[in-house]
Parts: C-alpha cells; structure tokens; sequence
C-alpha cells in the first residue's frame, strides 16, 4: 500500500531524510518511531504531499504523489501533530465540510458521519462547538474525520501527545476496530513505546534521518536482545537528548497554550 | 464549486458566532466617528466644508471594510500552524479554489461589518443624501472588501508567523487608513502626500462611497473612475494572493 525508495529530504546543508526505504501492506499497522527531529513528520509530510522529496520514490496505492496528487489525496486520511479542527465549528460542521471537499455525496457524508460520531462517541456532542471539546475528544473527532471519505490509509503523527491514559487507550482501541472492520493501513508515529508494540503490527525506527531498524516489535526486541520496546528503542538510538532548536511553530505552540489558557 | 462555497460559509458561520469580537470591533470606528465625527465638526464647518460627521462617515465605514477584510486575510498566519488551514492544503481540492472561498467569505464578512458600522453611522446623525445609491455605496464596500482580502491573503501567505503582525499593522494597514482621505479632504493637499493618496487603493473606495452617499458629483476622482481602479486593483491583489497561497508549504 505504501512503498518507499531512497527517499531523500534536503533542506539546504541539512539531510532530513537520508536514503530511507520501507514498504507497508494493506491492512497492516505501521508505527514510526524515532527521537525528536528524527525525521518522522518530514518523512509523513512527503507521503502526504505537502513536500516534495529531493529524491527518491513513493508509492501510495500504486500512485506517485508528486504526480497523481489530487488522487493521492483521495486515498488518505492524516491527524496531524497539531490540531486542524475549526473550534468555532461544530463538529458536526467539522465534519461537513471535510466531507465537501473530499467530494463525498451528500447522502453518504451523513450516514457516514453518523456511523463515525457514534462509534467515536462524540454523536451527543455533534452540536457543540469543537472548542468545548477536551483534548482526547478534539482527537477521536480529527480521527473519525479523517476516516469519513473512506480512505485506504490513514495517517496519525502523535495521535496522543498530551492526552491522558485513558483517552489514550480509548483512541487506540477505536482505531484498532476501524482497521480491522475497513481494512484501513495505518501509519502512525508515537513517543509512546508502549502503544506501538501494542497497537503495531510492524515498526520502524528512524534517527538522524536514517532507518535503523524495522521489524514486527518482537523482531526489534530480539534483534536488540532487550526485553521492552523501549530498551529496544534506547539501544537503537542512544540515550542522548536531541535539543531541536524552537522553531517558530513551536514559538507559536507556545503562545496558542497562553492563549486558549491551557485549554489543550 | 462547492469547495469554495463551504468555506465562504465557514468564514460566515465563524464571523456570526463571535459575538464578543463582534462588539469589540464596533469600538474603533464608534471612537472616530464619535470622537472625531463631534470633535472637529465645528472647526470643519468653520473651514467652510459642511458637516464633518456627514464626511467622515464613510470614511469609517470604509476604515471598517479595510480592517474586517484584511485581518481575515491575516487569519491564514493562525490557521497556518494552528488549525484549519492544512486540513484544506491536503484536501484534494486545487489550491486556486481555496484561496477563492476564503477570500471571498472574508470579504463578505467585511462587508456585513461595514453595514453594521453604516447602521452606527445613521444612528449617530449620518444622512445619506441620496438614498437611492445606498445599493451603489455597497458595490464599493463590496469591491474595498475584495481588495483587501487579497492583500490580507498575499501577505497572510508570505509570512511565517505573528511577528511579523506589528509590522504590518504599522506600515501597512495604519498607512493604507490615513492616506485614504477618510478623515480629510483629498483636495489642495501637499504634492507628496496627495501623491500618496493616489496610490493608496482605499482612497478611491471612500472617494466612490463619498459621491455615491453624498453626492459631491463628481468627488474627488469620480465614481466611475473609482470603481475601475478597485476593480484593476482586486483582480491583481487576487492574482498575487493566488500566487502566493500556492506558494505555502507546512
């Protein structure tokens, strides 16, 4: 479903993504995981089309994002690491107007829509506005939406960053049931070792642009000789602390929490 | 299509749930149309030019137009890293007709704020000379509106994030409003500045809105002269908006 050659990521003097290939079949769970400006969301943003490789091949579905982008898009759905809902809108509204511009017909959209508020557990709250919403609601909206024009694969970058255990457990379990019930490839990134070697059915590790690693989580481990993922991990990448400079998103991270009093 | 029409209802739908942005907005050009409209109206009618509050309220009608539409323009640098925008960009929908949908909301949203401000207008003593050409005054709200939204989506676009807000707020927003003519009158002025107010696109808004509500036939460069300037003028703003939205990578 997704395959990957050589792929390079340039920016100026900086290697992002270095020589980096990997394939991921239908249906499958595929979690990638690296440090800090490993070049995980670099990576995610080429196969989404919002950046264009320096070099190198993808393949999604048998498509060449660069080229078929508009059919491309078609085919996925992502939960970016920052939030992209309207809160101003419901998240009824949310998922309309993803619906329009995924050009699902208008009678799908709300069966579908439908299905997928009540399987997320958010259809008593469709009429509220989507800044009412709590973290772990504001995510299982951004995945139910992400899901609603049925996308082959569906793409989360730190689904549950800053989310409790709880919401974090629960997310996991709904997407489980949609990738097995559609049949959804999912590429997910996580800090949390935990939730890749429970929820993955194949992992990659990546650091300094470079893929050091990939395998079923058991594989890693027996690779490593570790008895966790994340002494798999650590052994893998090392211990040191990668400080990424704050860039300006972060700046703006920052100022967005002061903003909305810590809302999220 | 109806790409853009659901997000010019996204931009409609956002602009009547804030109600209390809504209010605060009212308060700047409440200020100047108060303050101002009261403050130098006897100094004005002493000048010998009429009344001060009849001439400056479609000057602020036209400030309100410029700030709504620009600042929903703006908008893009929030939405950028912190909301809707990649949602549209990874949407399989052609760039073109999301910068359109967005636009023309903002635009539309920046016109129902100038009636509002135009309904304060009438409230504080403003007579339209010529209610007949109340349609006419709105064309050119409309036609201000556009402009400025494409300008607040080019540079909305260009930036990376707020910093860069202040300044644009102080060279470039705050200048388009004084150059304007919206608070005096654009005849016998010093040859820099009145080479300043021809350039200035807002100047021929208030221009076209002031003889169409006043009749001051001709105005200052007559109404037909105005429309097409704005007309030129929103069609290029739009095309370099295009272009840079087309340009954004996250």
């Amino acid at each position: 479903m997704i395959r990957v050659q050589n792929l390079v990521k340039k920016f100026g003097a900086v290697t992002a993504v270095n020589d980096v290939s990997f394939e991921v079949a239908e249906g499958e769970i595929f979690a990638f995981l690296g440090p800090n400006g490993a070049g995980k969301t670099t990576t995610i943003k080429m196969l989404t089309t919002l950046l264009k490789p320096t070099s190198g091949a993808i393949e999604l579905d048998g498509l060449n994002p660069e080229v078929k982008q508009n059919e491309v898009r078609r085919r996925f759905g992502i939960v970016f690491q920052d939030p992209s809902l309207d809160g101003d809108l419901t998240a009824e509204e949310n998922m309309e107007i993803h619906g329009v511009l995924y050009h699902v017909p208008h009678k799908a959209r709300r069966q579908r829509t439908e299905a997928l508020l009540k399987q997320f557990e958010l259809w008593d709250r469709r009429k509220d506005q989507v800044k009412k919403f709590s973290g772990g609601m504001k995510r299982r909206l951004e995945i139910a939406r992400g899901f609603l024009h049925t996308p082959k694969i569906l793409f989360l970058d730190e689904p549950t960053l800053g989310l409790d255990p709880q919401s974090r457990n629960q997310l996991w379990t709904h997407v489980k049931k949609v990738n097995e019930a559609e049949k959804v490839t999912v590429f997910l990134t996580t800090h949390y070792m935990d939730e890749a070697d429970r929820v993955a059915h194949r992992v990659g590790v990546i650091d300094h642009g470079k893929l050091v690693a990939q395998g079923t989580p058991q594989q890693i481990k027996e690779q490593t000789k570790t008895e966790t993922l994340e002494e798999a991990f650590l052994a893998l990448t090392g211990s040191t602390i990668r400080d990424e400079s704050a860039g300006s998103a972060d700046q703006m991270r920052q100022f967005a929490k002061m903003w909305q009093g810590g809302r999220r | 299509m109806s790409a853009i029409y659901i997000l010019w209802l996204r931009e409609l739908k956002r602009y009547t749930r804030s109600r209390v942005q809504l209010l605060a907005s009212l308060g700047q050009p409440l200020l100047y149309l108060l303050v101002l409209g009261f403050g130098l109206g006897p100094v004005f009618q002493r000048a010998g030019q009429g009344n001060y509050l009849q001439f400056v309220a479609p000057g602020v009608i036209g400030m309100t137009v410029l700030f709504s539409s620009i600042f929903s323009g703006l908008g893009l640098l929030w939405d950028r890293q912190f909301g809707f925008l990649k949602e549209t960009l990874v949407a399989p929908v052609p760039r073109l007709q999301i910068m359109i949908g967005r636009t023309l909301g903002g635009a539309m949203v920046a016109v129902l704020q100038g009636l509002l401000v135009t309904v304060v207008c009438v409230i504080a003593g403003f007579r339209p000379v010529h209610l007949i050409n109340v349609p006419l005054a709105l064309g050119f709200m409309l036609l201000i509106a556009t402009v400025f939204a494409g300008l607040g989506v080019a540079v909305g676009s260009s930036l990376q994030d707020m910093q860069g807000f202040q300044l644009i707020m102080n060279f470039m927003v705050m200048p388009i409003f004084f150059l304007s003519g919206a608070l005096f009158p654009l005849d016998g002025l010093p040859k820099v500045l009145k080479a300043a107010t021809m350039v200035d696109p807002l100047s021929y808004g208030i221009d076209g809105m002031r003889s169409v509500l006043l009749g001051t036939p001709p105005g200052h460069y007559g109404a037909a002269t105005d429309c097409e300037v704005l007309l030129a003028v929103a069609l290029l703003f739009i095309v370099i908006g295009a272009w840079r939205f087309s340009k954004i990578e996250i």
